[in-house]
């Protein structure tokens, strides 16, 4: 069908937004090697002299030499970037500077070429304390920067092939890059080098090895392994290859593939559990959803309110999730006591069909079926896919029981429940003869309800089994032994002991979901009562306070909220008690990320800088520290979810505020220009008026009769005069104060500058008399766009002011010619000309040329036109007319923007219309 | 004949005053009122040969009396308007007033105004004049040919009929947006340019010195005038008194 071959214009679109995101990035170079020793540094510092050869600007930023010599002569000859000086435990360690490389490209931005800079070893770690706490990270923020990166990396380094690599050379190393940097890079080169040829630079020495490790290391370059490694590098540099491939056919069809590459927009689900092994789940998800180009989720059920979940055992799936974040994943903890309809639940929302599990060999759950075989039941269309996990190890198991609260409550538990076994047994004994044993059973029974109640599973179990033991001892006959006289009391034990676990267990698991319930319950209220208060509020002050106050309440964490002033410098705002290194705080504002403690950036920090992102801008940084008492550096996922909800709760607040402030401004604003266009008109009235009055009632003497004599005549021209002077100042003083307002509309047209020079001339004919006037417009002038009403307000004050200062059989000569971009509008005259440097002074208000003198006016006409032409886009300026060294007139010269008239002047239109009769 | 009957709407008393003197001293008999309301009831009773109106009444706006006037009768409105609302001048002359004039204005202009309104009343009334005449041209409707000194003009077809739309309402302001309407039909009523760029063309051929029109007028702003005496003094004083005694001896029609 034709619809399937039309490029998606979304697609098309998104693509080229990532291609301009792309332009705008620096571009990441990665000198890829299976190991140590193949000469990746080399084969970096080699192009690097290409590059510097060809001009472009390069520094390097670290390069390690191990105290290789040819390596080091490479270096020599190239530009290098002082290394910072950092200590750390009582040493001075140096470390790659990431400010002095972000301030180098500055200085070099705006060239042909991007700045360049080398950086030896992607995965290594910094020293602590640094901005950010591995090297990749600064290479992420040097080419957001938009720098241009060489680095070097080992195929061991990959985050995705690390525990394969893991399993194959017998060492682990632990510092990884994530694979979609190395995905995103813009070109990979491999270096290679057989193997054999390593193992003769091995043993000619040419590879440097610490000391330290030397054993290891001589283990690792054995032939097996280097081959190993060699065909990962290789395969995985194909696999990067592939997918430029297919980008590539992508692009050159269009986007409009015949055969699309993937049918449906499926995705995958890891599963991650409690415990180890989450990593490994994740690892092969990452390395699936890579191979396969499908996009991935990955969830941990949290049922730990539900269920026992040993805390270790939980923080370690949290960092399982942390890693497949940073592997690219989208990531969430739905939590619900059903492992298996939980995740089915999140994979039908999230449209996921395929699951990625994780089997260990011989766990299975108490009722017998397996997470996988739950799964395989409840969604028979989805693939589930099986990762093989190792086995725990047994001390590992030992320590999974956890109970809510503190150890000493669990403690308690116990205790509580031992206690409550003897109660009973101490009040009923007395009572034996007179109780059924049924009754006593019953508050054995009692017992296990109130502890599981009170104190869990756990106390709940151990009351049950001292129940069944206690009833046997001391109630069943024979008294005081555990043997039995009837066997029928051997099913009342039993049937007591399942009821009393089964209860214990329900009682229990409620409790623990109602726990979870009013826990969620309250935090949600607690949400809500901030929104409210939030939503009531109309001081930035204010809502720094709620928020610290939602901080305090929730997290018992000290808070601060910082916004930024005027320039975009964060500002503490009044309330806070967190201690805010304001530095992170900026720099997590200018980029818009989260920094701090429990990130990547800065992590030293004490608090965790949350950016508040509004819909249209950020609106400040909310800083969170701890309690001293918890010692995770991490927020749990839900935590986190709180936190970052809370701060678009403050976002929005914070932008309303904004808004409310902008809107009231705009109030006043609007109010004042209202009055200011009301006091005008009226003043405009109520002074034009009654001059208009006195103008035609000192016309109207001259008609009565009798007729008047020649001085009364004299008298009613003279104060008709006046007035006509008065009412010129008046309307000068007018157009000024609308002109000054900064609010006039001009009423543009385009239209030919021959009319309004026309009607000017028109308008100024009585002033004008018998003066010569010599206009003369170049032949070519295009339409101007002008408000032909203020533009000829701009014309009849300069030939006013051309009448003013010349005698009365001067000429004025006005002209007009294309220059350039601009047209050029002179009128000249030949007066006595500006006084000398003062040719500018003359557009001021109330200036006039000379200070004494009895011409009349204020001076405010060429301030006049000069705001009109301001706000036609144009200048005005004048000077001197000069002729053999002597002052022959003014020039007084009104530059125009051409702009773009309409071609379009309606005589093709005339042409197709019925011609009629107007006559 | 009768006396010539004109009515002046006018709240200002000192305004009406003046216009109501110097009118009344040329010969024509007067009205007066000082209200929408009023205006409207003196027009139907008086039956006046011309309506002298001031935009800004207490009662309502000016353009609402012309448009009312405009449902039964054709008879010339001139307006009166403060300076700077080319908006209010611009409404009340597609409403239907014929000219304007500024505030404050002299005696001479105002009389001037009046005349070529009275002048072009008589032309109306004797139609069936197929040659006109002003300056150095002659126009012949029925053959459809301009002549300059006695020599042919080639005008275009839009310049003939902008031409014989403007000598149609001779002294009367016609707005771009009349023009383009009777020129260009009702679509381009925007396209203000269309008329600026044909009027520049007929001036070139029509006027004697193109920068200093004499007979077609721009009113800044607002569109033209056809003017057919040889000068308009448009900003009167003592000289317009004397131009104004010439223009009363130019025969009308």
């Amino acid at each position: 069908m034709s619809d399937d071959q039309r490029p998606d214009p979304d697609k098309l679109l998104q693509q080229v937004q990532q291609e301009e995101a792309r332009k705008k990035r620096g571009r990441l170079k990665i000198f890829f090697g299976a190991s140590a020793g193949v000469g990746k540094t080399y084969a970096m510092l080699s192009a690097a002299h290409e590059a510097h050869a060809r001009g472009i600007p390069l520094v390097i930023g670290l390069v390690e030499t191990h105290g290789r010599a040819e390596t080091e002569m490479l270096v020599a000859d190239l530009p290098l970037l002082p290394l910072r000086e950092v200590s750390y435990r009582e040493r001075v360690l140096k470390e790659f500077d990431l400010d002095a490389a972000l301030a180098f490209s500055a200085t070099h931005a705006g060239g042909s070429e991007p700045p360049l800079i080398l950086l030896d070893e992607l995965a290594h770690s910094n020293v602590p304390g640094s901005r950010h706490p591995k090297r990749w990270q600064d290479v992420e923020e040097l080419l957001a920067a938009g720098i241009d990166v060489w680095s070097t990396m080992n195929v061991q380094h990959l985050e995705s092939l690390n525990d394969i690599i893991g399993g194959i050379t017998g060492i682990r190393v632990w510092e990884t890059v994530p694979d979609t940097l190395f995905d995103t890079a813009e070109e990979v080169l491999v270096v290679d080098l057989p193997p054999d040829e390593l193992l003769a630079r091995l043993a000619a020495g040419k590879i440097y090895i610490p000391a330290q490790a030397k054993r290891a290391a001589v283990n690792f370059f054995r032939k097996g392994n280097l081959i190993a490694l060699r065909e990962l590098t290789l395969r995985r540099t194909a696999d990067r290859v592939d997918t430029q491939m297919q980008d590539w056919r992508r692009m050159a069809t269009g986007g409009a593939t015949g055969q699309p590459v993937w049918a449906t927009r499926d995705a995958l689900l890891a599963c991650v559990g409690p415990g180890a092994g989450g990593e490994v789940v994740v690892r092969s998800a990452a390395r699936l959803a890579m191979q396969t180009g499908l996009s991935w989720h990955t969830v941990f059920v949290d049922a730990s309110s539900q269920q026992r979940v040993d805390e270790a055992a939980r923080q370690q799936a949290l960092r399982a999730l942390q890693l497949a974040q940073d592997l690219g994943a989208t990531t969430a903890t739905p939590t619900g006591a059903e492992v298996a309809e939980v995740l089915v639940r999140y994979a039908r929302e999230h449209n996921l069909s395929r699951l990625v599990l994780g089997r260990r060999p011989g766990r299975r759950h108490w009722w017998g079926m397996s997470l996988t075989e739950q799964m395989a039941e409840l969604t028979p269309d989805m693939d589930v896919l099986q990762i093989p996990l190792p086995k725990i190890k047994q001390e590992g198991r030992k320590t999974r029981w956890r109970a809510p609260g503190s150890s000493s409550t669990r403690w308690q538990g116990y205790a509580a429940a031992v206690a409550v076994c003897i109660l009973i047994t101490l009040a009923t004994t007395p009572l034996h003869s007179v109780l059924e044993l049924t009754n006593i059973v019953m508050l054995f029974l009692l017992a296990v309800v109130g502890v599981a109640l009170r104190y869990g599973r756990g106390p709940a179990t151990l009351v049950a089994l001292l129940g069944v033991a206690i009833f046997d001892f001391f109630f069943v006959p024979p008294h005081l032994s555990f043997n039995v006289s009837d066997v029928q009391y051997l099913i009342t034990f039993a049937v007591m002991l399942v009821v009393a676990l089964v209860i214990g267990q329900l009682t229990a698991s409620l409790q623990a979901q109602a726990n979870t319930a009013s826990e969620r319950e309250r935090r949600v209220r607690g949400l809500y009562q901030m929104s409210r208060e939030l939503s009531a509020v109309l001081l930035v002050e204010q809502v720094a306070e709620i928020g610290a106050h939602f901080m305090m309440a929730e997290f018992a964490a000290k808070s601060a909220l910082l916004v930024p002033d005027d320039h975009n410098q964060l500002q503490i705002q009044p309330g806070a008690s967190a201690g805010v290194d304001m530095a992170v705080a900026q720099w997590c504002f200018d980029k818009g990320e989260v920094a701090g403690r429990g990130t990547h950036t800065l992590p030293s920090c004490a608090c965790l800088m949350l950016p508040l992102k509004a819909p249209m801008r950020l609106r400040g940084v909310l800083a969170v520290q701890p309690a001293q008492l918890v010692q995770t550096s991490l927020f749990t996922p839900e935590q986190r979810q709180l936190l970052d909800t809370c701060a678009s709760l403050l976002a929005i607040s914070l932008e309303r505020i904004h808004y409310i402030q902008v809107a009231q401004a705009s109030t006043v604003q609007m109010e004042s220009e209202r009055l200011r266009n009301s006091l005008l008109s009226a003043i405009s009235h109520d002074l034009r008026t009654p001059l208009a009055s006195l103008v035609g009632l000192a016309d109207t003497l001259s008609l009565v009769s009798p007729p008047l004599s020649v001085p009364q005549t004299e008298i009613a021209n003279a104060i008709r005069q006046s007035a006509q002077r008065m009412i010129t100042l008046v309307n000068n003083l007018l157009d000024m104060a609308r002109l000054e307002s900064g609010k006039l509309r001009l009423h543009c047209e385009w239209q030919p500058l021959e009319e309004v020079v026309g009607s000017a001339l028109t308008a100024c004919d009585p002033i004008l008399g018998v003066r010569p006037i010599e206009v003369r417009l170049a032949e070519d002038l295009p339409l101007l766009h002008l408000d032909a009403v203020l533009f000829e307000r701009v014309l009849i004050n300069l030939l006013e002011n051309a009448v003013k200062y010349t005698p009365a059989d001067k000429a004025v000569h006005i002209g007009a010619e294309v220059l350039g971009d601009n047209v050029c509008i002179t009128v000249d005259d030949e007066g006595p000309g500006l006084p000398a440097g003062r040719e500018e002074a003359v557009f001021g208000k109330f200036e006039r040329g000379s200070r004494e003198t009895a011409t009349p006016g204020v001076g405010l006409g060429l301030a006049i036109c000069r705001a009109i032409v301001q706000a036609h886009g144009g200048r005005i300026q004048g000077e001197n007319r000069m002729e053999q060294g002597r002052v022959t007139g003014t020039r007084l010269i009104i530059t125009l923007p051409r702009g773009t008239p309409p071609l379009d002047d309606g005589s093709q239109l005339h042409a197709t219309l019925p011609d009629k009769d107007d006559v | 004949m009768n006396k010539v009957r004109i009515l002046i709407v006018e709240d200002e008393e000192n305004i009406r005053r003046f216009v109501h003197l110097v009118l009344a001293a040329e010969g024509y008999e007067v009205f007066e009122a000082v209200s929408l309301q009023r205006g409207l009831i003196e027009a139907g009773t008086r039956r006046p040969d011309i309506l002298v109106l001031d935009l800004g009444l207490p009662d309502g706006d000016g353009i609402n009396l012309i448009r009312d006037l405009r449902t039964w009768s054709t008879i010339p409105v001139i307006v009166l308007s403060a300076r700077s609302y080319e908006a209010d001048k611009i409404a009340a002359l597609d409403a239907g007033a014929d000219d304007y004039l500024i505030k404050p204005f002299g005696t001479g202009e105002l009389l001037a105004r009046v005349r070529a309104q009275l002048r072009r009343q008589h032309i109306k009334a004797s139609t069936g004049e197929s040659l006109i005449i002003f300056g150095n041209i002659s126009i012949d409707l029925v053959k459809r040919s301009v002549n300059r000194a006695g020599e042919v003009l080639h005008l275009t077809p839009i310049e003939y009929r902008l031409l014989t739309h403007l000598i149609s309402y001779p002294e009367c302001v016609l707005t771009h947006k009349q023009l383009l309407h009777a020129v260009w039909g009702p679509g381009h009523i925007e396209d203000t340019h269309y008329v600026r760029v044909h009027m520049a063309n007929l001036r070139k051929k029509i006027e004697i010195d193109p920068s200093r029109p004499r007979h077609l007028l721009t009113e800044a702003g607002i569109g033209y005038r056809f003017c057919r005496l040889e000068k308009y003094q448009s900003n009167g004083g003592t000289t317009s008194a004397i131009s104004v005694a010439n223009c009363s001896d130019f025969p009308g029609g």
